[in-house]
């Protein structure tokens, strides 16, 4: 019966009313979203093309692959060689290829690629590559002549692995993995040196998460049940320091915690410490939690108290006035209606914490660095591809949590101040 | 929250604990941000208080640290200071040249951000925009991915992101690029990746305003015989005008903060003031970048006050009390 009517009812130029509705609706769709496309235009072009660009050179490298031809060709031809004992033709290709990379100059990036899973090698590329052209066959004696690590089942496995230009070997390694005699095999404890920052990452970060969160309680707590005015002041000491760059921030902490630092000196001035005794507290794992909290507490302290200020204070009365204890109104029936913002709160503060780099960085030490530090680090040193697979590991983790945020929270509830 | 007169002691002792508490917790994040003012003053190349400071000895404080600031890097910084000495400090002094750079890069970033921005987050807000929840989440991103991940990013792709000088596009866009005519070690490498980095606040604040916004206005004006154009000057503009404002002023302090990327795709010819005193940090670190942080903690408050004043504003103005 509906349908029969609306198929009755026409605009004024004839046309029915829901084909003329619908095309209406289209053209608005079109019309926002072209609003959109300039950004995403630019976002794609100088965001999403380089976080992508940065994830194909952690599973792409032809440094081996574009130099080495005839050890390509002949790994090609001979799938199931054995690492262990590789043939004469397998060395012939070798010693062809070095003596090919040393007239090209690119036994460098070859012996880089190859370093990635087997440590130690660009030295023996560049040795190699020097004596190549002089060596005769037979070319297995000659080259173990010239360094008998050549025979190392690892090397062999490698190069076969990096005569494709795309490979999982990075990730291998920045999961801890590394390439023995027998293939890829997990590391000692000892070596675990990635995998056990990720968790230091994600330890630190849930530490810091749990103390802005007992900070921020209660001065949100306080913000939202003060009189308006009286609570606009303060909120401007916590909006300062959201405004106030962070190297500021950081500065001050190293005046305040350093050894010669403010708070030291306050402790030996009123005889808690003797000056022998004075506290480390930068330069380690201390002064990044310090720091760190310091910079992330407003970010606790703002969605918590969005929350809590539409919370209504007459269900507490009602709790105490039906007979229950302040702590059991606080825990029955303040904190269940504070989750939202807790969850708000601690997902953010954690998501920041996790990709954090300048703060440690500055006031780490050693012992004080994140895996962002450790990312920078191999950039550094060029192990760029390394970098980039440390880099693709930590952004699926945010991307997770930020996943969460959305289901959880809803970007759009995201705000500032 | 005042103490009911019903309140037994314990709750009494605990009220006040709590007052103590968040006291403590208000001291926590602001004494860092005051305590850089009188250190900046310190007459002693310390970081920390010297006992003159501490008896109030005039003797005890200077301006040395915001002299130094003139003339690191001055050719003659004894010869007297007349028209030539200030002219060398305006062209030569590296942290005069880092402010000139930090504020030159800022301004081109935040006027980026600011349009591209506001124009999506007019096309976000119409209740008919497909796809709304992905696109909030991926121009959100750039926030919430860590920085080190973008620069990684940006420093390999920039370095590829190239036109040959004397080709049609190097014409135009050479002088923006660097000698080689890339992006990376260029001023509008670190101007485009600022932008990136300052759109997710442009996009908070102004979806913000506009979630306020009477979209009838839009028809109404329309319908009067507007064109698109006069309709967003005259009439959504002036509206949402507060929000547009902090949202760049969120994106302005974004890029003048802003060192990790700065580190990783900029040359020499960028330096910038977060970019001097990280590497001062690391180095040698002496009183003098407690003089720019100063001066810098003046900045933020001063920001601070605009944005506060224009959200008062804005609310007043879409008929919203308190805060």
């Amino acid at each position: 019966m509906a349908e029969a009517t609306s198929e009755l009812l026409k605009t004024a130029d004839g046309r029915p009313l829901k084909a003329a509705l619908a095309a209406a609706q289209t053209r608005a769709r079109r019309r926002a979203f072209l609003l959109v496309l300039p950004l995403l235009f630019f976002v794609l072009l100088t965001f999403l093309v380089p976080i992508g660009y940065m994830l194909k050179r952690s599973v792409e490298h032809d440094g081996f692959a574009a130099s080495a031809p005839a050890l390509v060709a002949w790994f090609g031809a001979n799938p199931g060689f054995d690492p262990a004992d590789p043939p004469e033709e397998a060395y012939a290709a070798l010693v062809q290829d070095l003596a090919r990379m040393q007239g090209e100059k690119t036994t460098g990036i070859a012996g880089t690629r190859i370093n990635y899973s087997v440590p130690g090698t660009i030295s023996m590329f560049k040795k190699g590559a020097r004596e190549a052209k002089d060596l005769v066959p037979p070319f297995k004696d000659a080259l173990l002549a010239v360094d008998p690590a050549w025979a190392k089942p690892a090397l062999w496995r490698g190069m076969a692995s990096a005569s494709n230009a795309y490979t999982s070997e990075f990730y291998k390694v920045a999961a801890d993995m590394k390439l023995s005699d027998d293939g890829w095999t997990r590391g000692g404890d000892k070596e675990r040196i990635y995998l056990y920052l990720f968790f230091k990452t994600f330890l630190v970060s849930g530490i810091i998460t749990v103390i802005c969160l007992l900070l921020a309680f209660p001065v949100s707590h306080l913000l939202a049940t003060l009189p308006m005015a009286k609570s606009s002041l303060l909120m401007i000491l916590v909006l300062l320091p959201f405004w106030t760059s962070l190297l500021v921030r950081t500065t001050s902490w190293i005046a305040l915690l350093q050894e010669q630092g403010i708070v030291n000196d306050m402790l030996v001035g009123l005889g808690l410490i003797d000056d022998q005794g004075r506290l480390t507290m930068m330069y380690n794992m201390t002064g990044t939690i310090v720091a760190m909290t310091h910079v992330l507490l407003p970010f606790m302290i703002l969605p918590l108290y969005s929350v809590m200020r539409v919370i209504p204070p007459s269900y507490a009365r009602a709790a105490r006035s039906l007979g229950a204890t302040s702590w059991t109104t606080f825990r029955r029936v303040y904190l269940p209606q504070t989750l939202p913002g807790i969850a708000a709160g601690s997902l953010l503060v954690f998501i920041l914490a996790v990709g954090y780099y300048i703060t440690p960085a500055l006031v780490g030490g050693a012992d004080g660095q994140l895996i962002s530090n450790l990312i920078s680090f191999h950039m550094s040193k060029s192990n760029w591809s390394l970098a980039a697979a440390i880099a693709g590991m930590l952004l699926a983790a945010i991307l997770v949590l930020y996943w969460l945020y959305d289901r959880l929270v809803g970007i759009d509830r995201l705000k500032l101040g | 929250m005042a103490l009911p007169t019903y309140a037994s002691p314990l709750e009494r002792a605990w009220y006040y604990t709590y007052l103590v508490i968040c006291g403590l917790v208000f001291l926590f994040l602001i004494a860092p941000i005051l305590v850089v003012i009188p250190l900046s003053f310190n007459a002693e190349p310390y970081f920390t208080f010297t006992p003159k400071m501490l008896d109030f000895d005039p003797e005890g404080y200077s301006l040395r640290w915001y002299d130094t600031l003139l003339t690191l890097g001055h050719p003659t910084p004894d010869a007297p200071r007349d028209a030539s000495w200030w002219s060398a400090v305006w062209e030569r002094a590296t942290w005069v040249q880092a402010a000139k750079n930090s504020f030159w890069v800022g301004l081109w970033a935040t006027i980026l951000a600011t349009t591209l921005g506001t124009i999506a987050a007019l096309g976000l807000s119409r209740p008919e925009m497909p796809y709304r929840r992905l696109i909030m989440a991926l121009l959100i991103s750039p926030m919430i991915v860590p920085i080190i991940i973008i620069a990684v990013g940006m420093s390999f792709f920039f370095a590829k992101a190239c036109v040959a000088p004397d080709s049609a596009m190097g014409l135009i866009f050479g002088f923006f690029l660097s000698e080689k005519g890339c992006l990376a070690n260029s001023h509008l490498g670190v101007i485009v990746a600022h932008a990136v980095l300052g759109i997710p606040f442009v996009i908070i604040t102004v979806t913000a305003t506009l979630s306020g916004f009477d979209q009838s206005l839009i028809r109404a004006a329309h319908s009067l015989g507007a064109n698109p154009r006069t309709t967003f000057f005259k009439v959504i503009m002036p509206l949402i005008l507060p929000g547009i404002i902090s949202g760049a002023l969120f994106a302005f302090v974004t890029s003048f903060d802003e060192v990790v990327a700065v580190l990783f795709i900029a040359g020499p010819d960028q330096q910038t003031i977060p970019r001097q005193m990280f590497n001062g940090i690391r180095e040698a670190i002496s009183p003098a970048i407690l003089a720019v942080a100063t001066i810098l903690v003046v900045i933020s408050v001063l920001l601070l006050a605009t944005v506060e004043l224009l959200r008062r504003r804005s609310d007043r103005l879409r008929g919203v009390t308190g805060r």
